[in-house]
Parts: C-alpha cells; sequence; structure tokens
C-alpha cells in the first residue's frame, strides 16, 4: 500500500455543546491539551500550526480563532503556519499540513477547528437578518444572495432535487442519514440531542427549503477539535498507535461554483477520484465511513463519489438504513456525525475515524477490526477525504 | 425599515454592470468571446476557453429551461414572504451557462425540472435582477 510518510500522532477535542461557557480560546486550548497528551508529544515538539478557516472576524462564531491567536496563547515556536478557507473544504488545513511534512517543513504540525456557532450565528445569514440598513455583497456570492438564496442550505436543496429528479431519491434516503446518525449518537456522550429519532418522525417534519428539513442540517456547536499530524520518522516515540494517511483527495476539477456544474455532481467527485488514484486500496476495503453529513444530502454524494456505490445510487445503498448502521457492512458517521454530535466542521469526522482505528470508541465501537477508514468533509465546490489505514 | 424582506444587492463594478443594468431596456446581458464565441459567466476580462481578450458584452435570448430548483419556506427575516423559488437555470445559448434565480409568475409548487422559463426583470434601487417566468415551449 502506499506509504505517505505522514501519520495521525493525535487527535483531541474540547467539551462539544450549545452555548458552552467557555470562551472560544479555552475550548481551543482543551483540544490541544487533549491531543498533546493523546500523541505523547509538549507543546515544544510543534513546530507547525495549520487552522481552518482562520480567524474571522467579521464570522466570529464560524472562525473565532486562527494560527496567529494560537500560536500566541501557547507561545509556539513552529518553522511553518497557515490558516485558511480556500481549499479542500474544511480538510484543507489537514492536507497543508500533511503537505509542510510531506515538504520537511515541520516534524509535528498541529491542525485545528474551533467553532462557536451553538453560541451565535453562522455566519452572513445573520448578517442578512439583522442588519438595519441595507448590505450589498461583493464577490461570488453575488450570484445567489440577491435571489434570497441566503444559505448553503438552500445553494445544495436544488441539488438533492434534481438528484430526485434523476434517479428516483426520495425523502426517505436522506431520513435514513438522519437516523442513523441519531441512532449512533446516542451511543456517544458528546451529542446535541437525547431523543431517538424514527423515520416516521423524520418525515413528519415540514420542509424548510424543499426537500430539505431541519432534520436535514446539521446542529451548530461550540467545540474545538484537534489533530496532530507528524513524520512517520517520529511515530516510534509516540503515546498511541500512529494511523497512516495513506491517500488524499483534494482535487477540484470542476468550476469552483455553486451554479455553473452539472448538478448534482460536485467537487467531492473530483477529490474522491484523487483519493483511490492515489492508492492500491478499494472502497470495499474500507470498514468505517465518516462522511460530512453538513446536509444529510451531502452524505449521498460522498458516498457515490467515494466509489461506495454508483452513481445515482446512494439513495438504495443507504434505504432501511442496516448497511450503513454500526452493525452493518459500512458503518456510517459512527459519532453520531454532524446532524446529531454537532458541527465540529469536518474535523469531528477525522477524530471519529481515528477513535475507529485505535478501537476506543466504546459503545459506539464498530465491532470488527478496523484497519481502514475514510473521512471526507464539504459540500458543493468544496471538497477534501482523507484515506486512514492501521498498519 | 422596509415593511417588506430587502434583497441583499450586488456591489456594481465595471465587470458585472451590463448584467446587473441590462433589464433596464428589458435585455439580459452576458459576455461573449468574439474569436470563439463562449458565453462567460460570471463576467471577466479573458475567455476562459481560448484566453482570448476579446470578450464584449452581447444581449441573450432570455429564454432558459429550469435545471434545478427548491421551493423555500423559511422566513429569513422580518417581511419575507414564503414560500419561493430558487432555481438553478439553463440559458438556451450554451449548455451549461446557468443563473440562479427566482422563478416567478407561478404555483411555487408547479414548477418543474426542466420547465421552459423566460427572463423577466424586478427593479430594486440600481439592480435589474433577472427573474424567470414560465414561457410557452
Ligand atoms: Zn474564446
Amino acid at each position: 500500500m502506499a506509504n505517505s510518510g505522514v501519520v495521525i500522532s493525535g487527535i483531541g477535542q474540547s467539551a462539544v455543546g450549545k452555548r458552552l461557557d467557555r470562551t472560544a480560546m479555552g475550548l481551543t486550548v482543551d483540544a490541544v491539551k487533549d491531543a498533546l497528551a493523546n500523541a505523547g508529544l509538549t507543546r515544544d515538539d510543534i513546530d507547525g500550526v495549520s487552522c481552518y478557516p482562520g480567524a474571522r472576524p467579521d464570522m466570529p462564531h464560524f472562525g473565532p480563532i486562527g494560527a496567529n491567536q494560537l500560536i500566541d496563547a501557547l507561545r509556539l515556536k513552529v518553522n511553518w503556519y497557515s490558516s485558511g478557507l480556500e481549499g479542500g473544504a474544511q480538510l484543507a488545513a489537514i492536507i497543508n499540513g500533511y503537505a509542510a511534512i510531506k515538504a520537511g517543513l515541520s516534524r509535528h504540525v498541529l491542525c485545528f477547528r474551533t467553532v462557536k456557532e451553538g453560541s451565535g450565528g453562522a455566519s452572513w445569514k445573520d448578517a442578512a437578518r439583522a442588519r438595519t440598513e441595507r448590505s450589498r455583497v461583493w464577490g461570488e456570492y453575488q450570484w445567489q444572495l440577491p435571489f434570497n438564496a441566503i444559505s448553503a442550505m438552500q445553494w445544495l436543496a436544488p441539488y438533492a432535487k434534481r438528484h430526485f429528479h434523476l434517479y428516483g431519491t426520495r425523502r426517505e434516503h436522506l431520513g435514513a442519514i438522519a437516523v442513523n446518525g441519531r441512532r449512533n449518537a446516542l451511543l456517544n456522550p458528546k451529542r446535541m440531542y437525547d431523543k431517538p429519532l424514527s423515520l416516521d418522525d423524520y418525515l413528519a417534519m415540514p420542509f424548510l427549503s424543499s426537500p430539505f428539513c431541519l432534520l436535514d442540517c446539521d446542529a451548530p456547536t461550540d467545540a474545538s477539535t484537534v489533530i496532530i499530524l507528524s513524520s512517520a520518522e517520529a511515530a516510534a516515540d509516540l503515546a498511541c498507535a500512529p494511523i497512516h494517511i495513506d491517500s488524499i483527495g483534494s482535487a477540484l476539477t470542476t468550476r469552483p461554483s455553486w451554479d455553473q456544474v452539472d448538478t448534482p455532481r460536485m467537487a467531492a467527485f473530483d477529490a474522491g477520484k484523487m483519493l483511490w488514484d492515489r492508492t492500491d486500496y478499494k472502497p470495499g476495503d474500507v470498514d468505517v465511513a465518516q462522511l460530512y453529513d453538513g446536509f444529510s444530502f451531502l452524505t449521498l454524494t460522498w458516498l457515490e463519489a467515494l466509489g461506495f456505490c454508483g452513481e445515482g445510487e446512494s439513495g438504495a445503498f443507504v434505504e432501511g438504513g442496516a448497511r450503513i448502521a454500526l452493525e452493518g457492512e459500512l458503518p456510517l458517521n459512527t459519532n453520531g456525525g454532524q446532524l446529531s454530535a454537532g458541527r465540529t466542521h469536518g474535523f469531528g469526522f477525522v477524530h471519529e475515524a481515528v477513535t475507529q482505528l485505535r478501537g476506543v470508541g466504546g459503545d459506539r465501537q464498530v465491532k470488527r477490526d478496523v484497519k481502514l477508514a475514510v473521512a471526507a468533509a464539504g459540500g458543493g465546490p468544496m471538497a477534501g477525504c482523507l484515506l486512514l489505514a492501521r498498519h | 425599515m422596509s415593511e417588506n424582506y430587502q434583497r441583499t444587492l450586488p456591489v456594481i463594478d465595471d465587470e458585472n454592470r451590463a448584467f446587473w443594468h441590462g433589464g433596464a431596456d428589458g435585455r439580459l446581458h452576458l459576455m461573449r468571446c468574439q474569436d470563439c464565441g463562449y458565453w462567460l459567466h460570471p463576467p471577466g476580462p479573458v475567455c476562459p476557453e481560448c484566453l482570448s481578450d476579446g470578450v464584449t458584452i452581447e444581449t441573450v435570448s432570455g429564454e432558459a429551461t429550469v435545471e434545478a430548483l427548491t421551493v423555500n419556506y423559511k422566513v429569513w427575516g422580518a417581511g419575507m414572504q414564503v414560500p419561493y423559488v430558487i432555481a438553478i437555470v439553463e440559458l438556451a445559448e450554451q449548455k451549461g451557462l446557468r443563473l440562479t434565480t427566482n422563478i416567478v409568475g407561478i404555483d411555487p409548487d408547479a414548477v418543474t425540472i426542466g420547465m421552459p422559463v423566460r427572463v423577466v426583470f424586478e427593479q430594486d434601487e440600481d439592480v435589474w435582477l433577472p427573474l424567470f417566468e414560465p414561457r410557452p415551449a
């Protein structure tokens, strides 16, 4: 198999929940300490920092902490650091860190994603909602916002509807993702909901933007998640089993646009193809899949994009939920996903993939020898994915 | 503040002015490469197909087909009227040449993928929004 030379050496996460009484930096430091202990490293070992999306004063709940703030708060001394929004979706931060290690710029890169969306609005939606004087939009979102297409939910719902139209996909298939996430989340101490969810409950929900209802949308949360990447040469010094980054998908060969593409296809297909082009493993070798569910439909997209089923076949693949359950042939979003375990924004899928590969998932641990996992994040023109292996 | 929900309008600049102002005379303007005939959207200074600088504003027919859509029911701000249709339409001039828009003049639940539509403009301040309504096939 491919041997990239880069491993995930440690994972860490803060408390996860709504309106946590902890600042964004406090949550971030909690996650950093957790990850350092998990890896058996100290802050003096860290010589690289990578963050998605960086500090965003215009969207303080979405991007409360960037690389600079963390470096200063912990007095880190780094050879390389980077933050940014453009790249392989939320996993761009991890893909960039991987590249920095491969290039020899750093030996241990701390990658992080901190969100405070459980305490406040997600983004520009609030600006649109709360403004007292009329605002104008500049740049790429001028092609959506003037038509009251304000939210990613409304940008993606037409993709889902077209998938329904072309392939006969139904609400029951979106619901299978939501129900699976809730069932798994109830086995996860870090979850956003305590109530079970049935498919009938799901189908009874009214549309927000057809075919999406509230249960198709992930749960905003406060959280910080840290993934430490290390050179495989350093693996012997680590406290936990290193998880090898076997392959990466970061490709973008379709246009970076929400509407100038052949819907319902999106960038995930580019990233998924790249991932398999760079490894000897095949989709059938994967033991668990952690696939982005910022909206339920995106999980269906990733199932197709990563070749777990044919294009257009994801609805049938998840129908009834047995195949994607913890005991199924492809356990999916085993921590509950973002739908039920909170919008840790891409990083939570990597955290959970590593947890499963190490066999420390507690009540939600998949009952088989988990050796290969895929984690994927993003939707529309943004997509990134990782193939992770325990040797 | 207005009683009605106000759309977020674009900042007008040299590249997008023809698109957002075209409706003043009832026409939808896009950029087109004079060397290879390719229609550009969003607008830009160079043809992305042949890299020619010879791109200029031309008028399109305003005829399109609904490619994808959603009916929005969520009220995003005070005074917003729901439901309304957000659609991606493909313009007749070129495969893959698309706009995000609203479909108007029809019951939202009656809009279907593949429906033929034509442009109709709604003026809001100095912006003419290209919306689409059903047209005979
Ligand atoms: Zn040209």
